[in-house]
């Protein structure tokens, strides 16, 4: 029945667009960027960006990402934070929260009662305030970044930093489970409030690794 | 369902109804307005957006048969429906072979448009809509108002009622002394659909895009429901229009900057998911993707109105339009409102019912619409187009109007024309409302304040200004 319809929905398309003349070629006149190419810049409008849509922004040497993440744990009252697979030991060095592995899978239900998560990312690009993970080494499935309330997500500059969208795509690979993220989760459902956190993560804690 | 002039006579009595329309209208439109001045090529990304649409709707054939060898190739399975009944039946039969009884659903045009929840009620589904504005017309019993903010239409006292009296026939009842905080409201709704999300083993969804080209389906979203149906449930079942592909992934490139600033007034969304079939080690172990004509090939077949089926959904059109504003979303009595309604409903179910036939002229033809329109949609010339076609055919109740687009001829007779003068100049948008004929323009005009009369017709002013 669905080979029919198929072969019937191919049929009338084709039948629609029979006369139709050819569509021109696609004009990419638009830019590949809106900002200059500065590092230094870039990060600002990322931190700007990332703030200005309810992140919290900081910044830190490699060797202060552990201080870093322990505190930020500490400050929301985090006891226990989901690790994904591939995440550099030393971020969560400092940190006394009860870490949980995601070997076996955890459950939907597992998840929620976990505080927070620890990820690194893809990339982040700087003119919308997003950050892009793919599932990569440190990441962890999607469902980590997703159930408990906390991410703090960790961006190093300034490789995994670009410009724009144009700039974002050609780094990443289709083919695995992609999410952006540009603050946390928000609604503006009720008279066009904006309220933050509503089924996503309510704090999204960035940390920019800039220096060597 | 009564005419668009009927159902728009009731929403302009209720005051209440027309201040949370005015009062969101104007705020999403003027962010917008701010969020395309940041960009200053905006006017070459919706060029290319448009372009990009052209193509694929030129070749449709072509992308769509792509599309369903990439998704196949990546462990999905590609379904074909002709029509509502169709897919319903589709989805029906795949969410029984899972055994289950419930599903969560991520907020979509076409679930809406071939009614699928009553569909699935029917046959002893339940399904749950995780969107908040679409949980509040759920629990409200209501039908949403708005593409972006179907809620639109209620305000927070309204809500909290609803939450008050509904919850707790479907679930967790909202929390005891619950107020009208958008805070609380929010935590309410999280708290009532976090227990359906981690219990929930099918989830239903739409998409904005499909990548032809890599099989990749995406998902635009705020709140982080849509993350919860793509990714906690067993099996996947997303049914979206065969409008929706897009030729390559470079594509998104385009779509992913003018669609965020145009609906919601955001650089980004705070959540985009893409994913290709399935993995082993995240997501659903089963995906299926059910591609839906229900009369989009009708559409793609009129020269004329085809450019509609280039909609990335964006409600831009609602926002600036004012006869939307007035009128509210469920005066066009269908799931697509507002300009774009006007132009895709008759298109998608003909013109037969007296309520789409008289959609083409639930319009002033001011032009707003077409440019915010993120892909040119020419809306005012497929009104022009459609009012021609209803005219014609002396549909039910319409014979008045073919009466009276003979009268005004002078500018139906040149829709090209008319679209430029309506771009050209606002001056003459204020002169369009009372010219135009039809019962809906003229049921209209009772309930607005008409601007002074020209001081010379459109055509001899057109002469002077343009020659
Ligand atoms: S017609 Fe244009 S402005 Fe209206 S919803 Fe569609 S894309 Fe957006």
């Amino acid at each position: 029945m669905t080979s029919d319809s198929r072969a019937r929905v191919l049929a009338r398309i084709r039948a629609a667009v029979a006369d139709a003349p050819e569509a021109p070629d696609v004009t990419r006149a638009y830019l590949p960027r809106h900002t200059a190419d500065n590092p230094g810049g870039l990060l600002d409008l990322l931190h700007e960006n990332l703030a200005d849509y309810r992140a919290h922004v900081h910044r830190t040497p490699p060797d202060g990402v552990a201080d870093l993440v322990a505190r930020l744990l500490d400050e929301r009252g985090a006891r226990s934070v989901v690790v994904p697979p591939g995440l550099p030991e030393e971020w969560l060095a400092a940190a006394g929260a009860e870490r949980r592995g995601d070997e076996p899978r955890l459950t939907p239900h597992e998840l929620d009662g976990i505080d927070a998560v620890v990820t690194g990312c893809a990339l982040a690009i700087a003119e919308t305030g997003t950050i892009v993970l793919d599932g990569g080494l440190g990441q962890g499935r999607r469902a980590l970044t997703l159930v408990p309330d906390l991410h703090v997500c960790v961006v190093r500059a300034p490789e995994q930093v670009v410009a724009s969208v144009p700039e974002a795509l050609p780094r990443l690979d289709p083919t695995r489970p992609l999410t952006w993220i540009s603050g946390p989760s928000a609604t503006s459902d009720i008279e066009l409030d904006r309220v933050e956190g509503v089924h996503g993560p309510r704090t999204l804690e960035v940390i920019l690794v800039t220096g060597p | 369902m009564p005419a668009f002039p009927e159902a728009a006579r009731a929403a302009i009595g209720d005051p209440t109804l027309r201040a949370n329309l005015r009062h969101a209208t104007h705020t999403i439109r003027d962010k917008r307005a701010r969020a395309v001045a940041e960009l200053d090529d905006w006017a070459e990304l919706r060029q290319a957006g448009k372009e990009i649409k052209d193509r694929t709707l030129r070749h449709l054939d072509t992308y769509l048969l792509q599309l369903e060898e990439a998704v196949t190739a990546a462990g999905g399975t590609v379904h074909w429906a002709t029509d509502a009944a169709e897919a319903n039946r589709i989805v029906t039969e795949l969410v029984r072979a899972t055994g289950e009884t419930e599903v969560v659903k991520v907020k979509s045009m076409a679930t809406q448009e071939i009614g699928l929840n009553e569909h699935l009620e029917a046959e002893g589904i339940a399904a749950y809509e995780t969107d908040l504005a679409e949980l509040i017309v759920q629990l409200g019993e209501d039908r949403p108002s708005h593409i972006l903010v179907p809620a639109i239409h209620r305000n927070r006292a309204e809500i909290r009622d609803i939450f008050r009296e509904k919850m707790g026939s479907w679930g967790r009842p909202a929390p005891e002394g619950l107020s009208d905080t958008p805070a609380e409201l929010a935590e309410a709704a999280r708290l009532h659909l976090r227990e359906k999300f981690l219990r929930a083993k099918v989830g239903i969804s739409g998409a904005n895009f499909m990548v032809a080209e890599t099989g990749t389906l995406v998902v635009v979203e705020s709140e982080g429901n849509g993350r919860m149906c793509l990714t906690l449930p067993e099996t996947l079942i997303s049914v979206v229009g065969v409008e929706k592909v897009v030729p390559g992934w470079r594509d998104l490139e385009v779509f992913l900057q003018t669609l965020p600033r145009s609906s919601t007034a955001e650089r980004m969304n705070p959540y985009t998911s893409m994913w290709t079939g399935t993995r082993d080690d995240d997501g659903p172990s089963a995906f299926h993707l059910v591609l839906l004509d229900n009369g989009r090939t009708g559409a793609l077949a009129d020269e004329v109105g085809r450019q509609a089926l280039r909609c990335i959904r964006c409600s831009a059109c609602l926002n600036v339009c004012p006869v939307y504003e007035r009128a509210g979303g469920h005066a066009y009595g269908s799931v697509y409102p507002g300009p774009i309604g006007a132009i895709l409903t008759p298109q998608l179910r003909g013109t037969a019912s007296e309520v789409d036939a008289s959609l083409p002229y639930a319009s002033s033809l001011c032009g707003a619409c077409y440019e915010v329109c993120p892909v040119a949609i020419d809306i005012p010339e497929v009104l022009v187009h459609l009012r021609e076609r209803v005219a014609s055919e002396g549909g039910k109740g319409h014979r008045l109007e073919r009466a009276a687009v003979k009268a005004a001829s002078w500018v139906l007779d040149r829709p090209a024309a008319l679209a430029a003068g309506q771009h050209l100049a606002s001056a003459t948008r204020a002169l369009h409302p009372k010219r135009l004929p039809g019962p809906g323009a003229r049921q209209w005009s009772e309930h607005r304040n008409l601007p002074e009369l020209p001081a010379e017709p459109f055509r001899d002013w057109w002469k002077k200004n343009r020659t």
